[in-house]
């Protein structure tokens, strides 16, 4: 805050009574538009943005300290809870990692499996994204929109683990469950279902020009500021680079299925909505094909009981709704992992934050906020 | 995984066989050793040695790309069964990893490459703390690697030198992941990594939060996760998962403990 001289000294400032020196404000961690507790300390000019500081760790549970101590089994369920709008994806990498250590992979039907609950998984995490987003820069209905299509998917979670949220569907070696009865049709069904929906979000805000003056030009990341910055996912498709690890370095059955990686111009906020919606579109093509070729067969490798990699260390990623959510896991040999380290898309693009508001509005740092798409649990840990 | 490993332990050797012409194979070729031309060099050579040579390049390639005990081995076990080393590992061992830029390091720094090993067909590379910056650089400059995924670090209370600093590098150009690693003594200053990828800020931060590993010439090296006057650091083997800053928890929190 300013102090009371520089208030006093108006002979060397503007003939305005107002103080025009810089001021200091906090943004949460209870603000609405942050998405859990984010305090992002800004230091105005005005309503012009100067710079700003992130606060965070207001969520932290120690995942990898939990991780040390949970044999690699126990601390499956664990990691649901970073991103929890994307659990399964979390757990997918995971999963994927500890049999990378084992040196075993998932059966065909269990990469399958796996494959069309992470692409729901994707669509349901851009649609909060979406909704929430939307409804930061004021427009209420897409959150509604958003969130009652995403029940469907939520639908299809639970018949299929019992859980909606962190849903812990996966286990090391392939899955667990067998798809239910009617799985396929569900799938199906919500395809054909989401299409339409989808034209309606974009129905709503694509050419709304009130959407469109508050997120084109908004937070520009160019993209070789996001490659220094370490920033993945849509963001950095949405600056222009086409690189998705889907593609650049396929897991599960990636490899087989036909998809493209949509990617933006500007960099904007704008791009960054367009990008997402596509993939939205995207992720539904790899549905429908992946639910047409799901193979029989079982759904679980040969992995023993009690999980005892040999000694190594080996660091995985895939490619989360929010970017590379990457595991680097050290075995000594016993039950337990000897360090596990997760490498969160938010926490590393949060970082881009500071870049993308520096001159512009305070209003615009809760659009950057929504479109940089994190969730503290993951940030925090 | 234990019943299909025990298969091949148990009946012959083979397994170890097939490390132990890779093994032994490295030293010789200490200069360049690219897989392929070996390969060649190997049919070309004279009758006495051909009788090994072959085996020892047909079990070389799987063992690369998926060490689990390779059927493929099976028949060349006679052969194969020698001296071997009875180690037995559960698992894949690492291998060294020659490359044309590992070759190229260990040219310029000599001893200050420690290490270049391969596990899993993930690759990564030990170096000496002092010549860490310098090598980060190159990596990013002349070698490709513009994106810092990761920089973490591991405890091994054990060792003399107790911490093992993580850099995973990936490159766009080449689709290549690569880890540089090197290793450190506790209270022992790394130089930040903060002017070659601007990504290292917050990740280092997160480092000296969990480790208390100074980056020396970082920007603003404090907390990020934990509270400010946090006392301890709780990534180091010797933090209890159930330790606290108990003062921390009872001033701020007004609680007696938060267990």
């Amino acid at each position: 805050m300013s102090k009371a001289t520089d208030y006093l000294d108006l002979d060397t400032k503007d003939e305005t009574f107002l103080d025009s020196t810089e001021m200091v404000l906090n943004m949460g961690p209870q603000h609405p538009s942050t998405h859990g507790v984010l305090r992002v300390i800004l230091k105005l000019d005005g309503e012009k943005v100067l710079g700003t500081e992130c606060v965070i760790g207001y969520l932290h549970r120690g995942v990898e300290k939990i991780g040390e101590n949970r044999t690699y089994t126990m601390f499956n369920p664990y990691v649901d809870r970073m991103d929890y709008v994307a659990a399964v994806s979390n757990g997918l990498g995971y999963c994927e990692t500890v049999e990378k250590l084992l040196n075993v992979e998932a059966p065909p039907r269990a990469q399958y499996i796996r494959v069309i609950l992470t692409e729901l998984c994707r669509i349901s995490s851009h649609q909060v994204w979406l909704g929430t987003h939307a409804l930061d820069i004021g427009a209420l209905t897409p959150l509604f929109y958003a969130f009652r299509d995403r029940e469907e998917i939520l639908k299809i979670f639970e018949k299929y683990c019992g859980a909606r949220l962190t849903t812990h569907a996966f286990r090391i070696g392939g899955c667990i469950y067998e798809t239910y009865d009617g799985f396929e049709e569900d799938v199906k069904k919500f395809c054909a279902f989401f299409i339409p929906k989808l034209d309606e979000y974009e129905e709503l805000l694509t050419t709304n020009r009130i959407w469109m003056t508050r997120t084109k030009g908004v937070g520009i990341l160019k993209a070789e500021d996001c490659i220094a910055l370490g920033v993945t996912g849509p963001v950095l498709r949405a600056s222009g680079v086409k690189w998705d690890l889907r593609r650049a370095q396929p897991y599960e059955c990636y490899k087989d299925l036909d998809f493209e990686i949509p990617t933006g111009l500007n960099g904007d906020t704008y791009d960054r909505y367009l990008v997402r919606v596509a993939e939205m579109r995207q992720s539904v093509r790899i549905l429908q094909q992946a639910v047409e070729s799901i193979p029989s067969g079982p759904i679980m490798a040969k992995v023993p009981k009690v999980i005892k990699p040999p000694v190594g260390e080996v660091y995985h990623s895939i490619e989360a709704p929010k970017g590379e959510l990457g595991y680097f896991i050290v075995s000594d040999g016993s039950t337990q992992p000897y360090r596990v380290r997760v490498r969160p898309p938010s926490f590393v693009n949060l970082q881009a934050l500071d870049v993308m508001v520096r001159g512009m509005l305070v209003a615009d740092v809760v659009a950057v906020i929504g479109t940089l798409d994190i969730v503290l649990g993951e940030v925090d840990r | 995984m234990p019943e299909e490993n025990k298969g091949p332990e148990s009946v012959s050797p083979p397994a170890e066989g097939a490390k132990a012409p890779a093994e032994a194979g490295a030293p010789q070729k200490s200069e360049v050793q690219p897989a392929a031309p070996q390969a060649a060099a190997a049919e070309v050579k004279t009758p006495p040695a051909a009788v090994a040579a072959p085996v020892a390049s047909s079990e070389a390639k799987p063992a690369a790309t998926a060490p689990p005990a390779a059927p493929a081995a099976k028949p060349a076990a006679p052969a194969a069964a020698k001296p071997a080393v009875p180690a037995k590992p559960a698992g894949p061992v690492p291998e060294p990893w020659e490359s044309e830029l590992v070759a190229s390091l260990k040219q310029q720094y000599g001893s200050g490459i420690v290490e270049s090993l391969s596990y899993l067909g993930q690759k990564y590379l030990t170096v000496d703390s002092s010549i860490l910056p310098e090598i980060l650089l190159r990596m990013r400059d002349a070698e490709g690697f513009d994106y810092c995924v990761d920089i973490t670090a591991v405890h091994y209370p054990k060792r003399e030198q107790q911490f093992e600093i993580i850099y995973v590098l990936y490159s766009f150009p080449k689709n290549e992941r690569i880890r540089v690693k090197a290793r450190i003594h506790d209270g022992e200053h790394v130089q930040s990594a903060v002017g070659i990828w601007e990504t290292a800020n917050w990740l280092e931060r997160e480092a000296f939060d969990m480790f208390g590993i100074v980056f020396e010439g970082h920007p603003g090296l404090k907390r990020i996760l934990l509270p400010d006057e946090w006392k301890g650091h709780p990534l180091r083997k010797d933090y209890d998962i159930l330790q606290q800053d108990k003062e921390w928890v009872q001033i701020n929190l007004g609680i007696e403990s938060g267990q």
